[in-house]
Parts: C-alpha cells; structure tokens; sequence
C-alpha cells in the first residue's frame, strides 16, 4: 500500500512561507540552537588554528629573512619543511628530539602500563590489605604536577654540571653523580612513568571492575576453567582499556613539557615538545609548527592504529576515580609481602617526593642538606639581597602570591566554562541524538584529544597573536589560559556532559515543555540540577588539571598571566631551587585541599536520592 | 475546552512512514481513545498533537487554533499549546518534592503565592495525597508516584488532556482504581481527551468513542459498543475481545458458507453475492446445549479455563478449533460433546480479499 506522498506539495526551500516554517521549527528546537554553536565556537577554535598552523608552517614569513634575505613574505614556502626535515640541522631540530621523544614514549608506556594493570588487578581482584588508602593514595600522582618527580629527582641526584650544587646523594657520600643518571632519558623515563601509572591504574581498575560481572555470568553458564576464562573473556573486555591507556599515556608524554625540560634542557637533550619551545623562543615559529603538526600526526596515526588493532572506534573510557569491590582471589602467603611492596611504591613515588621538597625548599646554602642547613628563609623570609636574588619568602613574596591566585582564577574559570560547556554539549549531542549535526558536534568536542599539550599551545600562539575579527590578540592575556584550558579538557568533561544527559529520561524534560515551562527554567530548574553529581566530578578534574597544568601553557604564559606553575618553571631555569620546591609544595597542597572540599561537599548535597525513580 | 483535529498528518522517520494520512477529530469535551498494538503509531500521534514531535505534513488545530500546518508554514512549541500530558513513566521530577512538582509550571505562570497554595492543597486532596507534599517520589510507591502525575495536571488546569499509557506500569488492581481517577480527571477538568492505550478494557470502559489504528492508520473509529459489536473490518474483529473472536473462512455454497467442517447460514443478500467470505462470531454469543439439538453441531471439549465468572471451552468441530464462552465455573469431562448453533444476528461476515465487513454492503 503506497500513499502520495505529493498530495501537498513541499514548497521550495528558499520559499517565504517554508523559511518562516523552518524559523518556527528551530525555535521549538534548543538542541539545535546550541549544537550549531557550540559547533560553531568549537570549530573556531579547535580547526582554525590547525589551519592556521598549517598555512604558517608552508608560508614564508618575516622571521625567514634571517635566513634568506630575498623572500617574499607570504608566499608559499617549503622553507620550514626543508630546515627541519632536509637540512643538516634536521638532525638536531626534528631525527633527535623525534627519537627521544619515541623511545620516552614507548618506555614509559611498557613501565606505566605494567605497573598501573598490576596494581589494578591487586586492587580490584585480590584480598589485598589497606583497600582504601591504598586506592586514594594511587589517585594521588594524578592530581599533582607530572614533574613533580623531577624536581624530587633533581634534589636527589643533581651534579654541578650546570654550575651551582650537587644534590643529596653527592652531599651524603661526597660522590659525583654521573650525568646519564642526573639528566636525559633515563630519569625522564622513570619520573614519568611513576606519574603516569595512574593513568592507567584508573583506565584499567575501572574496566576490571566492569569486566567482572558479566565474566561471572558467562564463566558461570558455559562452565569455562578459569584461564580459559581470562583468555577468553576478560581480556578480549579489557582490551579496550588496554589499548586506551596505552594511547592516552603515549599521546600525554608526546605532549609533556615539565620533566624534559627540567631532565633535559640541562644536559642539551631534546624531546619534541622542548625542541617546540626552544624554536619558538628562537623566534622560528615555523619550525615549531611544523614539528608541532608532526607531534599531531604522531598522535591520529596511534589513535588510528590502536582503533585498528582494538576495533573500538572510540576506545576511550572516562576516567573516575571510584572504588570498586568485586570477587576477590586469595593472595595467600603474598598477601603481606604484596601490601608490603605496595607501601614501599607508595612510600617512593609519593611520600619521597614530598619529603624531598619540603627539605629543598628548607636548605639555606644549596647543595647542604644538613640539619644545621635549615632554615624557614624561603617560606617565610622578607627578602635578604645575600640570598635568592633578594627574592622574598612565598608568604611575602607579591609574585608568587599573585600567580597563586592567578591559578586558582584559572582552576575556577576552566571549570566552571568547562562544565558549562559539557552540559551544552552533551545536551545538544543527546536530544540531537542521530542527527548529522549531533554526531559532528561529539566529533568534534573530542577532537582536542589529538592535540598533545605542546602542540596544541603552539596552535594557540599562531592563532591569537593578532587579532581576529572582533576577538582581541588574545596572546598575553588570561583569557587565552582559561581558553585553552578549557579546550584541552572538553574531550572529558563533553563525556562526562553527554553521560549525565544520557541519565535523565527526555520525559522529564517532555513534561516541563508540555506544562509551558520554557527553556532556562527547564535548563535551571531539572537538566542542571540533575546533572549536577557527574558534573562536579568533571569539573573538579578540570580545576585540578588547570593549576598543575605547565605543557599546554608553558608557551602562552608572560609576566602578565603568570600562574604558579610558570612561577615554578622559571625559578627552576633561574636554578633557584628552594623557591620551586617551596612553591610547588604549595601548589600541591591547594590542589589537594579544593578537591577534599569538593568531595566532601557533594556528598554532604546528597546525591543520591538524585539518582532514584 | 475545544476541539482537537488533526488533518493529513504524515510522520516518517527516515524512510520507514510511521502515521500515513491520518484525518482525526476530537469534539470538545470528549474522552477518544487510540488503541492500537504495539508499534503503531499511537504515541507518535500523541507526540505530534503535543508538539513533541513534528509531522511532515498535514494540520493540527487545537480548538480555533492552528498549532501546526506544514503548508501555513506554523509550528508552535508545546510550550504554549496548553495542554496536559500524563506519559507512561510519570515524569516526576526526581530531585523536587511533591509540592514542587505540582507548582513549577504555576509559578512559570506568575500565578499569585495564595492562588498557587491553593491549586497544590485541591489536587493534593483530589488524589487523596493530602500530607505527602514534602516527600520525593523516590519515597512514594508507583501508585502514588501516578497520582502526582495526576495532581499535577489538576493544578495545572489544561483544556486538552493527553494520555499515553499512563496506566501500564501499575499491577492489575490498582490499574482499575486508577482508570476510576483518571476518568474523574477529565470530568472535573472537562477537558478534551486523547488517551493512548494498546488495553482494550481500558479502551471500552474509558472512552466516549474509541480509534483503533493499526500500522500508522485509522482502521475504525466509533462507540465502544460499535467497535465491539459491530467491526468494521476483520482487523477490528481480530484486535477486539479476550477471547477471540471466532473466524471461519469458506465459500458460499447453497445458500450458506460452506467451511469445511461447519456450515453457516447466511442472510439472503449476501448468499446472493456468492465467493469467498468469512464469517465471524464472538464466544460468548455462540448458542450451547448439551443435549443434541435439530441441525446443531456437534463439537468436542478440549480444553476448559474457567475464570470465575466465566469459563472459556475450547472445542473442535471436527478439525475446525472454536472458543465458547460460558457463563459460571463449568467442570466438564474432557472429550465430552456439546452442540453449538449460531444465531444469525450475532454473526458478521467480512469479504476475504478486502477484509471489509459485508454488512453495510448487504
Ligand atoms: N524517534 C524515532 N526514531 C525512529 N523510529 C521511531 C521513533 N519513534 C518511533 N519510531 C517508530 O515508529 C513506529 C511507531 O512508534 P510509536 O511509538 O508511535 O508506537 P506505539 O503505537 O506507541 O507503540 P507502543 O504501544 O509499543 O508504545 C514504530 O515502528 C517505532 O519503531
Ligand atoms: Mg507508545
């Protein structure tokens, strides 16, 4: 039975009567309201400036007469790609920094991926003792700089190779530590994989306590033995974790600027992301931007090559931090020795650390780690011209506390557009849910996952260094942080926005419009509070993210936007190591302190009669 | 109050047409029922007369309103279409209490503090909630959680009242003392119903007129007891009543239908018009004895599921099964004979090709 469907016939499109049809029709529409611009404000941001890069890198500009007094500035050049690909200099400008940034990369991914699935199996799989603390505390290198480990690394095993002191272990047996174990791959590996193991401790706990259900069911029905259990099921289920941890700890260290700055730059070893910044201070934006495309091809081709190999087109998981119990297998006889080596990693990788900052930022002569030696000067002094360049003490030093509170500006700022923009995004991709613009809209949100940190600061620096339009140059100011903070977080927090979407039933808010309410007090009033609980959780792994943050805005920051981590930085480039030590313990402190608070102040709301009906 | 009318309504997803050409009118007032099974169309209509969803083409008005004409080019938002909506899962807001629940959209309305109190106290006390007006609906049990629903439409006083299922998640008593409140709701609102439903009791003992719809189309509209009694078609017939109606397909020969193994007299007019038809009766209007009776059939018990009330005997006339029902709670042997006559009032024939029924033809 066919109907014609001619009967009316459609006017044209361009038609008066259909375009105040269609006009009418977006009205009733919010989700596509918003999804155009959110789409809109995230292609500007997210794909102009891949352009824009893209142009730079192959176009000859002003900063090229240097090297060839006859160009024309504007046109179109292979010059940049012949210095760093083709060129003599090639050699230390883009072969070297590419295969140290590639064997980091791939060590640190083996150590962190092994040590992270281990911990995750003894915790979520074993009668491991001490559960809870032990799950809190290897959260906790998550939520601190990833080069804290280097400056703790430093004060241990500095040489005076760069002039100034030794470190501790020189002091204590008056031994000179060798460089290839002061500076250079082998500390760069070890400090970042005792950072990134959390990565994929949290990816992977999580899939293993998600896996484990359904492997009971299935175990339980077919009757499989337990290896062929494990082979079969759960790691075919876990694979996606897996390949996802590996991705996402890879893509970060490609990224990371903190720890082979402060490892490397001393001895001259070059990672991608420090040759990034070393070009970009040598004025040749150029070079930069090229080997900052090649750092983002590096990164699609391994998304591309893990979804290949997994065959999950997506094979990202949203991180959480939550604690999970399931069937738990008997250790046994290990059961202490495991717990006790748990402590032990515990103890080294996140205590030592501390301790070891918190000595430094307490050594009156550097280089003397006596009892005799400390002093609270660099806590508390008021400034002394035979010290530290006179620099005062934190709590008087206007500097520091200036970028303290430039930082948690920026913590606060980025969450909060952060959250903001997740709900709008995950409601325009939800409600649009099928539509074309939906499926572009969640595209794109996720797209900033591709850009590793450095990468994705030398696009903004392209971008917003004259103006666009009515945008202000937009370089040198706080808003272009907050910005690409923002940015750099979408890819979790639009997860986080499009998974609380998903939780509330279309119907609560199919009543709300039937009953007359309109769009903001349905905004207000139902979606934001009943999203609330997962976007807090999204929000405050932004806020913490945003004041640790030192790669994604290391080539944005100036004296006019300082915040602490570039506070940190450049004491440590000026060899003022108490100061960094003091600060960043500071640094970490506030981090932990706020999301304390947070936690405690979500539950005390009460979330969980949200979650009923 | 007002009409509700709905003209040329086409709605496609994608390429699959989900309401072909659907003409409907509601009179002021009236109570109509969609029933339908499942996959039908019925909350797609629903949906677009509330604005939830947009049809491709055709036109809704909503008493002297237009609320949406593809060829006028209008689309209003639900938002002002003024009307209630009671969806199968109750939509109560999770994180608002029950007095919030019913006085958001009064306050949308910048209705007076005073005036709102008492819009919340009449519909608390109309569903008998009087006292739960601080609690979550997390805390209130799936009755009740359907009487907010309830409450707050009677707040909310709408002239047009939709309804999609709002009865399905509630076990079988408490469905009939919630069919006894909805329809009271749209007494004392005196608002035009459509009321969505694939339950045919709640279709018969609710409506003023019932639609039945069958694969995005109108298959017959009219009174419960003209859909009941009188299908139009052999999809109506089929759809209708628990237990099922009888059919039985045959060719007229001699004056009757000739089905095999049973032979049913037929009124003259349609003897005339010869060919194949088929015929239909429901159990309960099929003549019973047990004694052997001049030209009645002799049928075989097979299978006896008394209800209480009533019992429901399958039999079979030779090959042929049949379905009787009987009144009282019958324990009959299995096997036994029973002999059956059909009166010919109580049968319907309907013409095999257009599965139309023949009556009207006649
Ligand atoms: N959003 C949608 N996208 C695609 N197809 C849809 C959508 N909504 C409904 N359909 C299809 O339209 C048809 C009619 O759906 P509808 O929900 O109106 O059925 P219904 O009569 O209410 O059924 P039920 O009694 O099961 O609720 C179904 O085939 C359904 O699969
Ligand atoms: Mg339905």
């Amino acid at each position: 039975m066919t109907i014609t469907l001619e009967r009316h016939k459609k006017p044209p499109f361009w038609s008066a009567r259909n375009l105040s049809y269609q006009a009418y029709r977006l009205k009733n529409r919010p989700e596509i309201i918003i999804g155009v611009l959110s789409l809109g404000f995230l292609g500007f941001v997210v794909l102009v400036p891949l352009f824009q890069i893209i142009r730079e890198a192959l176009t000859f500009q002003r900063y090229d007469l240097a090297y060839q007094r006859d160009g024309v500035i504007g046109s179109l050049t292979l010059l940049h790609l012949d210095r760093v690909f083709n060129q003599p200099i090639s050699q230390a400008l883009f072969y070297k920094p590419l295969m140290n940034s590639l064997k980091i990369g791939f060590a640190v991914t083996l150590i962190a991926v092994i040590v992270g699935s281990s911990l995750a199996w003894l915790m979520v799989r074993t009668n491991i003792y001490f559960k809870g603390t032990f799950g809190a505390m290897l959260v906790f290198p998550y939520m601190m700089p990833s080069w804290v480990g280097a400056l703790a690394w430093l004060t241990l095993f500095k040489n005076d190779r760069i002039g100034g002191s030794g470190g501790m272990l020189t002091y204590i047996t008056g031994v000179e530590v060798p460089d290839w174990v002061a500076y250079g791959f082998l500390p760069i590996t070890f400090t970042l994989a005792m950072h990134y193991y959390a990565y994929a401790y949290l990816l992977i706990s999580g899939a293993l306590a998600t896996v484990d259900s359904e492997l009971e069911e299935a175990g339980a029905t077919c009757g499989m033995g337990k290896w062929k259990r494990i082979r079969m099921i759960t790691i075919p289920l876990l694979l996606p974790a897996l390949g996802s941890a590996v991705v996402l700890t890879f893509i970060r260290i490609l990224g990371t600027f903190g720890t082979p700055a402060l490892l490397g730059l001393p001895v001259r070893f070059f990672t991608f992301s420090t040759q990034i910044y070393a070009s970009i201070n040598a004025r040749n934006q150029g070079d930069a931007y090229v080997l900052a495309l090649v750092l983002i091809f590096l990164a699609i081709t391994f998304i591309w090559i893990n979804s290949r190999i997994i065959g999950v087109r997506k094979s990202y998981v949203t991180m959480t931090g939550k604690g999970f119990r399931k069937r738990e297998s008997d250790l046994g006889l290990w059961r202490w020795p495991l717990t006790l080596l748990i402590i032990v990693f515990l103890l080294i990788t996140v205590l030592l650390p501390m301790v070891l900052l918190l000595w430094e930022s307490m050594t009156l002569i550097p280089g003397n780690y006596s009892f005799s030696n400390l002093t609270t000067y660099f806590w508390a002094g008021k400034g002394n011209v035979a010290l530290a360049y006179g620099e005062p003490g934190v709590i008087y030093n206007k500097g520091i506390l200036d970028a303290l509170g430039n930082s948690i500006k920026l913590g606060f700022a980025a969450a909060l557009f952060n959250g903001a923009l997740g709900l709008l995004v995950g409601y325009a991709v939800v409600r649009g849910r099928g539509a074309r613009l939906a499926r572009w809209l969640e595209g794109i949100a996720f797209a900033p996952y591709i850009f590793p940190s450095i990468a994705l600061g030398a696009i903004y620096i392209g971008m917003f260094s004259t103006n666009i339009g009515p945008i202000p140059a937009l370089y040198g100011t706080f808003s272009i942080l907050v910005l690409i903070t923002v940015i750099k977080n979408l890819p979790f927090t639009s997860r986080t926005g499009i998974a609380a979407m998903l939780q509330i039933h279309q119907s609560l808010e199919e009543t709300a419009r039937v009953q007359g309410i309109g769009w903001f007090r349905r905004m207000f009033r139902i979606i934001v509070p009943l999203s609330m609980s997962g976007l807090v959780a999204g929000m405050l792994l932004t806020f913490i993210t945003a004041m640790r943050e030192l790669s994604l805005i290391i080539l944005l920051i100036s004296p006019g936007n300082m915040v602490l981590t570039g506070v940190i930085f450049g004491y440590q480039e000026q060899d003022m190591a108490q100061h960094s030590a003091a600060v960043t313990l500071m640094l970490v402190v506030i981090i932990i302190t706020i999301s304390v608070i947070v936690r405690l102040m979500s539950r005390r709301v009460g979330v969980g009669r949200l979650s009923a009906v | 109050m007002g009409q509700i009318r709905l003209s040329g309504i086409v709605k496609s997803y994608g390429k699959e047409v989900v309401v072909k050409n659907l003409d409907l009118a509601v009179r002021p007032g009236e109570f109509l029922t969609i029933l339908g099974p499942s996959g039908c169309g019925k909350t797609t209509t629903l949906r677009m007369i509330a604005g939830l969803e947009e049809p491709d083409e055709g036109d809704i008005m909503l008493g002297e309103r237009t609320v949406f004409s593809r060829s006028k080019g209008v689309v209003l938002p639900p938002e002002v279409r003024g009307l209630g909506l009671i969806f199968q899962s109750y939509a109560l807001w999770p994180h608002m209490t029950v007095a919030k629940n019913i006085t958001l959209a009064l306050k949308e309305q910048r209705l007076s503090k005073v005036e709102i109190a008492e819009r919340l106290e009449i519909a608390l006390k109309q569903v008998q909630l009087t006292g739960y007006a601080e609690r979550y609906p997390s805390e209130l049990s799936g009755g009740q959680q359907q009487r907010v629903a309830v409450a707050r439409l009677i707040a909310l006083r709408p002239s047009y009242l939709l309804m999609d299922e709002p009865l399905s998640n509630l076990d079988a008593k408490l469905r009939t003392e919630m069919r006894a409140s909805l329809k009271r709701l749209h007494r004392d609102l005196k608002a035009t119903t459509v009321y969505v439903t694939h339950d045919q009791i709640e279709a018969l003992t609710l409506s003023d007129r019932v639609i039945i719809m069958n694969k995005g189309r109108i298959m017959q509209e009219g009174t419960p007891y003209d859909i009941y009694h009188h299908p139009a078609n052999l999809f109506v017939a089929e759809f209708i009543g628990d237990p099922g109606i009888n059919l039985f397909s045959g060719t007229v020969a001699n004056g009757a239908l000739d089905c095999g193994d049973v032979t049913i007299p037929l009124p003259e007019a349609l003897a005339a018009r010869g060919g194949e038809m088929v015929a239909a009766i429901r159990p309960e209007k099929i003549l019973v004895s047990d004694q052997p009776k001049d030209g009645w059939q002799e049928v075989k018990t097979e299978i006896l599921q008394p209800t209480g009330a009533d019992t429901i005997l399958q039999v079979r006339a030779g090959e042929t099964p049949i379905t009787l029902l009987q009144p009282g709670f019958l324990t009959l042997d299995e096997g036994s004979s029973r002999w059956i006559s059909f009166a010919p009032e109580a049968l319907s024939f309907f013409d095999k090709k257009s599965q139309d029924n023949l009556r009207e033809i006649a």
